[in-house]
């Protein structure tokens, strides 16, 4: 990676850290210590399960919104508080500031995502008082989730780049709630007829198919996940941000700073 | 080579949500800046002055036109290592402290690793932010960040700076910092193209300056040159309270301040006068023809182009 853009992103990073943004962290672990001890008393055998599917879900969701909220100001905030002005009149091309601003805050959630994890198996082990082979496929989880956080991060850019905070929130919230529930429209684009079939086959292969890197369910039930899955879901992933950021990269390349 | 030249840029902007329409913000504009000078681009606010330095920093693409900084295109990437510039009213990344601001963007510039520390300390002895350099900019005053903003610019050594408004919100002590740092930088071989419309600055510090109102190029010159028009009147001023009967029969205006009187009347009276004075014993300080400043040249250029636009409208 060239240096400015791992200044950019050094200094995206910088700054969601020094917003505080990292106190999300102190939510999750009162959150998941709390569900650790209740569920401890409450459930019996199933205290793996419960620990596992509200830690991950936790991770997800605070990610997410992190994604989401930081992400759709990433571009606009610069240009509105004019920032960026300092930076694009140095040799900085316009792209390397997209990349750079990627990359921060990919940085921050796997940092955010890494510490939750910790969390995670220390619930786990408090709950189970050993760790188990099948735990293993947790780190698969993890690792899904942090392959979401690229595609909402390269979305919320792609968003930023032309349009305003709140309706960069609005569009990005709404493929995050469709792209949940994709393996669905899939289904009902199998089940229906005509242009209908199209339209609904089209959109589901356009929106992100979060349904297919959401496997918290499976892993909480012990279940292996198959290496095939890994792959499919890494090359899908990967192309899908990467098809966000080059469309960020083109809107952004034309946009007047006015 | 010449420093900056501009050759027929322009702007036009679509304005409007569902019928879009045209809107010039500069007409074709032809401008040459030499090197070593410190050129001052003036007009009233809204007249393109900050439309046409971004541009010329790539960050609004013009509709026509072209420029050439140092010979080489605007867009080429290796131009931007050779210019500074300090946007209008400057709000940087407050979460950083001063030092790590003039880090980051010493970064960005492509300033060797080595040569960072060493440039970043020299420069904030020169803004005077050396005792304030780890404090974070959120807790900076206005002049402050000015000065900040300056430093950003000259980190690493530009051979031309672009400032846009670099005296506005200064207090006095302020912009006599900014000016003076101006004239070290020209005393140094550097190109200096600043806008502004406070005109005294510009008097006092500029080679030459051009006038632009209604995104419309209105003159260019020296400064000496475009207030040099003698309006055919004297200005004496002598020691004293007193002024003769005869000197106001000349047709003089006179004007008493504290001990002093300043008399302005026609050049060819000029003579008779300095005989009053001398046959009143009264002590003459001074004797100068009366010349357009560059506010009267401004204020007469802006008067003229707006009655073109509204003859034409």
């Amino acid at each position: 990676m060239n240096q400015r853009i791992t200044c950019i992103a050094s200094n995206t990073f910088r700054e969601a850290v020094r917003d505080r943004v990292l106190y999300n962290l102190i939510a999750f672990a009162l959150l998941l210590s709390g569900a650790a001890i209740l569920v401890g008393q409450i459930s019996i055998d199933i205290e793996k399960l419960v620990v596992i599917n509200l830690g991950l879900t936790a991770v997800s969701l605070f990610g997410m919104i992190i994604a989401i909220f930081i992400g759709i100001g990433l571009v606009s905030k610069e240009i509105e508080k004019r920032t960026l002005y300092t930076v694009l009149s140095r040799p900085v091309r316009r792209w390397e500031f997209i990349i750079g601003k990627f990359f921060g805050l990919a940085g921050t959630l796997v940092v955010n995502a890494f510490f939750m994890a910790i969390g995670v198996f220390g619930a786990l082990l408090y709950v189970a008082h050993k760790f188990q082979a099948p735990d293993a496929w947790v780190l698969v989880a993890l690792y899904f989730i942090i392959l979401q956080f690229l595609i909402i991060c390269s979305l919320a850019l792609l968003f930023s780049s032309f349009s305003s905070p709140l309706l960069s929130a609005v569009f990005a919230f709404s493929l995050v709630v469709i792209g949940t529930f994709s393996e669905d429209l899939r289904n009902f684009a199998a089940m229906a007829n005509g242009p209908t079939k199209w339209l609904e086959t089209a959109v589901a292969y356009i929106v992100p198919n979060f349904s297919a890197l959401n496997i918290i369910s499976s892993v909480a039930h012990a279940q292996p996940v198959p290496t095939q899955l890994i792959v499919y879901n890494t090359i899908y992933a990967l192309f899908y941000a990467s098809m966000a950021l080059c469309g960020a990269v083109l809107i952004f390349q034309r946009r007047n700073l006015k | 080579m010449s420093a900056i030249e501009i050759i027929g840029l322009e702007k036009t902007y679509s304005v409007g949500f569902w019928r879009k329409r045209p809107k010039c913000a500069l007409k074709p504009l032809h401008l040459t800046v030499e090197e070593g000078e410190i050129f001052g681009f003036l007009g009233p606010n809204g007249a393109g002055k900050t439309t046409t330095l971004k541009m010329l920093m790539g960050l609004v693409f013009p509709t026509g036109g072209s420029a050439r900084i140092l010979g080489l295109d605007i867009n080429d990437p290796q131009v931007k290592a050779q210019i500074g510039f300090l946007p209008e009213q400057p709000y940087f990344y407050d979460y950083l402290t001063a030092h790590e601001l003039l880090d980051y963007y010493g970064r960005l510039s492509g300033v060797p690793g080595k040569d960072l520390l060493p440039r970043i300390e020299k420069v904030l002895d020169r803004v005077g932010l050396r005792d304030v350099r780890g404090v974070q900019l959120r807790k900076f005053s206005k002049g402050m960040l000015q000065r900040a903003g300056i430093a950003q610019a000259i980190l690493h050594e530009p051979k031309i700076v672009f400032f846009d408004e670099p005296m506005s919100g200064l207090d006095p002590m302020g912009r006599r910092e900014v000016r003076d740092l101006m004239e070290q930088l020209k005393q140094e071989g550097k190109t200096v193209f600043f806008s502004t419309h406070i005109l005294s600055d510009a008097e006092a510090l500029c080679d030459r300056v051009a006038v632009i109102h209604l995104g419309e190029l209105r003159a260019v010159g020296a400064v000496a040159e475009l207030t040099s028009s003698v309006q055919g009147q004297i200005e004496i001023v002598w020691q004293g309270t007193a002024v003769p009967a005869s000197i106001k029969a000349l047709g003089a205006e006179c004007h008493v301040t504290g001990d002093t009187v300043r008399a302005v009347l026609s050049e060819e009276r000029q003579d008779l006068a300095v005989d009053v004075l001398r046959r009143e014993r009264l002590h003459m300080i001074s004797l100068v023809p009366v010349r357009t400043t560059l506010e009267q040249y401004f204020v007469e250029k802006l008067k003229r182009s707006e009655q073109t636009a509204g003859s034409l409208a």
